[in-house]
């Protein structure tokens, strides 16, 4: 069953391919075209065929009537009865004015020789090895002067025969042509189909973060090996590129952490040194606070470059959304709790994605915490992970002052705060984060109306659902 | 307590040992992996304060090879490289706790308190006490001068985390960490609420205040003198 199946799926596969829709478009005009040589050729050469066996007889019949001229009727006869006597292919038949057989080697005149001039096939009947055959001949009958009648044809049945059998050769044919078209098609996909399927692979490979892979090479240098080369030189120059992003990124968080490291150590060596009742302890306190904003910022920011240059890709293990959910919801719902906010999860069943457990987690804190900051008293938020067709949607919707739809994609860009939220704590990287969080994992995050309020959703693809999910 | 330090960035390493030896530490310092090696090998020490990144010998390797020698000691992280896998990486390599630069020294010095008292073998407890707070861990009840306390699956767990480390500082990012399993730095204080909380269930109405705020450095719960 399963084997069937697999089976179905390979052949289905075959036959969407583009190589073998171009093989059954070539074979059908081939076959129309093959056929419609082969036709002209074989009427043609009909024609020519039946030409000559007209002149032939035409010639006989001159000559005959020549005969009848010089020496009459009985010479006529005799003229024939010799041709008759040869066993040749001639047919002849020579009929009184009174209807009577005066020669020939046919029994009766066809009916329709009487009323027709000119050539006209008919069937007869001839002896032919102690039993009566019926055979087609082709031939001209005409009155002579006197009132005789005279038939000359040549008999072509053995003609007619290999006709036929050419007709009846021809639906084979075509099938046959069709039927090796069809099986050239589907190897010639079916090749195609497995160079393309390693360059798939292969890319596949490398967008789920292993950038060290490579196309592989074959010895029969085709369109397909330049196809690859020309690939792979690519992937070395965005290896390069990713690598030297990585670089940045590490030598950046270095050389800064380590100046504001010592800076943060000397403030706090100050603070250990001033006696509890110094007035300068408050300064130090303020500058060490806003040691640790700037340190918060800076995070935040490296945080969000390494969620973009995939260097977090190889950190991805397999997480349940909605076990996030409730840990997250239960992390924040005493805050929302004192701000008299009902902070409602909707439960569902295990939904497990490819993920960074710990940056999906912040995503998601991001966005309660600013549905709670946003949200008068009294409010209600809704955190749910539902399954769609789609893939799995990480929903947080409040019924706050929500967004203006202009302000809705700016808001996800860096250090963008709208005008009325500007005084209040936070780095304005929050959004940007989930952003980036959410571009790692391929999905989507939408900022829509929960009409009021805001309704933000992370859409996370199929391709990052894990299989085996069950409500 | 005897710890060493290995810290390339000299300064960095000067306020280090300063800090520690004002809060009553014994410190050694190196400032490279091979000598930090060296000397964790040859010495005791109670605990290793070891940088990620060290001239000729990694901190990743100087922990590897410790372990390959079968040394025990805890050692802490410090880190100033990104942090999303390098806090994996760091763990795998046998560190038992990971922070990143710029880091507060409070929570420096409350991380190695917790890793150098994990250190001491306790036998398995089925009970804690902190002066009349009793903590049944098998029935996972709470009570306290007789008095039952009705605490919630992750009040308990913050409880029992606070009263392993009593009379000692544990940060809001160690409860993050140890609590939640969470790694990164909510823009809120969330924790504070969760202690507030918990604060009222165990210290209301009654006369000593057992949970205590360590001012710029986290909570601390100890027994009333």
């Amino acid at each position: 069953m399963l084997r069937n199946s697999a089976f179905l799926h390979w052949a289905q596969r075959v036959l969407h391919t583009q190589a073998f829709r171009i093989t059954l478009v070539f074979v059908f005009f081939y076959a129309v075209t093959a056929t419609a040589l082969v036709a002209f050729t074989w009427w043609n050469s009909q024609r020519a065929l039946d030409a000559q066996t007209d002149q032939t007889i035409e010639a006989e019949v001159a000559g005959l009537r020549d005969t009848y001229l010089r020496l009459g009727v009985i010479g006529l006869s005799d003229v024939i009865n010799g041709r008759v006597a040869q066993h040749g292919s001639g047919i002849y038949y020579l009929e009184s004015p009174s209807r009577a057989v005066l020669a020939g080697n046919l029994l009766g005149i066809p009916e329709t020789a009487k009323s027709v001039g000119g050539f006209f096939e008919f069937e007869y009947q001839r002896a032919q090895q102690s039993e009566t055959v019926t055979r087609t001949a082709r031939g001209e009958g005409f009155t002579l002067p006197g009132g005789y009648i005279l038939l000359v044809a040549r008999d072509v049945t053995d003609q007619k025969y290999s006709r036929k059998k050419f007709f009846t050769t021809i639906p084979w044919t075509i099938g046959l042509m069709l039927l090796l078209g069809i099986a050239g098609g589907v190897l010639l996909s079916r090749n195609i189909l497995r160079r393309l399927d390693t360059i798939t692979r292969t890319s596949s490979e490398i967008v789920a973060g292993d950038f060290s892979r490579r196309v592989p090479i074959t010895p029969a240098g085709d369109e397909f090996d330049t196809l690859a080369e020309n690939l792979n030189v690519m992937l070395e120059r965005t290896e390069r590129l990713m690598k030297g992003m990585r670089e940045v990124v590490d030598s950046v968080a270095h050389d800064l952490r380590t100046p504001l490291n010592r800076l943060r150590n000397r403030l706090e060596d100050m603070q250990r040194k001033l006696s509890p009742e110094d007035p300068h302890l408050d300064d130090i306190d303020s500058a060490i606070a806003e040691t640790d904003r700037l340190i918060g910022t800076f995070n935040a920011l490296l945080l969000i470059a390494e969620a973009d240059s995939g260097m977090t890709r190889g950190s991805m293990s397999a997480v349940d959304l909605s076990a996030i959910v409730a840990d997250i919801a239960d992390l924040y719902a005493p805050l929302a709790e004192e701000k008299e906010i009902v902070l409602e999860v909707a439960p569902s069943g295990v939904l497990t994605i490819e993920g960074n457990r710990s940056l999906v987690s912040q995503a998601l804190a991001n966005l309660i915490d600013n549905a709670i900051k946003y949200t008068p008293s009294g409010g209600h938020i809704w955190v749910a992970a539902t399954e769609t067709p789609a893939g799995i949607d990480l929903c947080v919707a409040d019924n706050g002052p929500g967004i203006p739809v202009q302000d809705r994609t700016r808001v996800l860009e860096r250090f963008v705060r709208l005008e009325k939220s500007r005084n209040s704590p936070g780095t304005g990287l929050g959004l940007s984060l989930v952003a980036a969080v959410a571009r790692m994992h391929e999905a989507k995050l939408t900022l829509g109306d929960n009409a009021p309020g805001l309704k933000a959703t992370i859409s996370f693809p199929r391709t990052f659902v894990k299989k085996g999910n069950r409500e | 307590m005897r710890i060493l330090v290995v810290e390339d960035d000299l300064e960095a390493q000067r306020y280090l040992v300063n800090g520690l030896k004002e809060a009553g530490h014994v410190v050694d310092d190196a400032a490279d992996g091979d000598t930090g090696l060296t000397l964790a090998l040859s010495r005791p020490y109670d605990c290793a304060i070891i940088d990620r990144m060290l001239p000729k010998l990694d901190g990743l390797n100087v922990v590897a090879e410790m372990r390959e020698h079968g040394n025990t000691m805890p050692v802490l992280f410090l880190s100033a490289l990104s942090e999303v896998d390098d806090r994996v990486k760091g763990l795998k390599a046998g560190g038992d706790d990971y922070l990143t630069k710029p880091y507060a020294f409070v929570e420096l010095l409350a991380r190695i308190d917790a890793l150098m008292r994990r250190r001491a073998p306790a036998a398995v407890k089925t009970k804690l006490a902190v002066g009349e707070l009793e903590l049944d861990l098998l029935t996972r009840t709470a009570t306290r001068e007789g008095q039952a306390i009705d605490l919630q699956p992750r009040e308990f767990r913050l409880l029992e985390y606070l009263m392993r480390h009593a009379g000692q500082v544990v940060t809001r990012t160690m409860l993050l960490e140890s609590v939640w399993e969470y790694h990164f730095d909510p823009q809120t204080n969330v924790i504070d609420v969760h202690i507030s909380r918990l604060r009222a269930k165990i210290d209301k109405g009654f006369s000593a205040q057992l949970l205590h705020t360590v001012r710029g450095a986290g909570y601390m719960i100890r027994a009333a003198k």
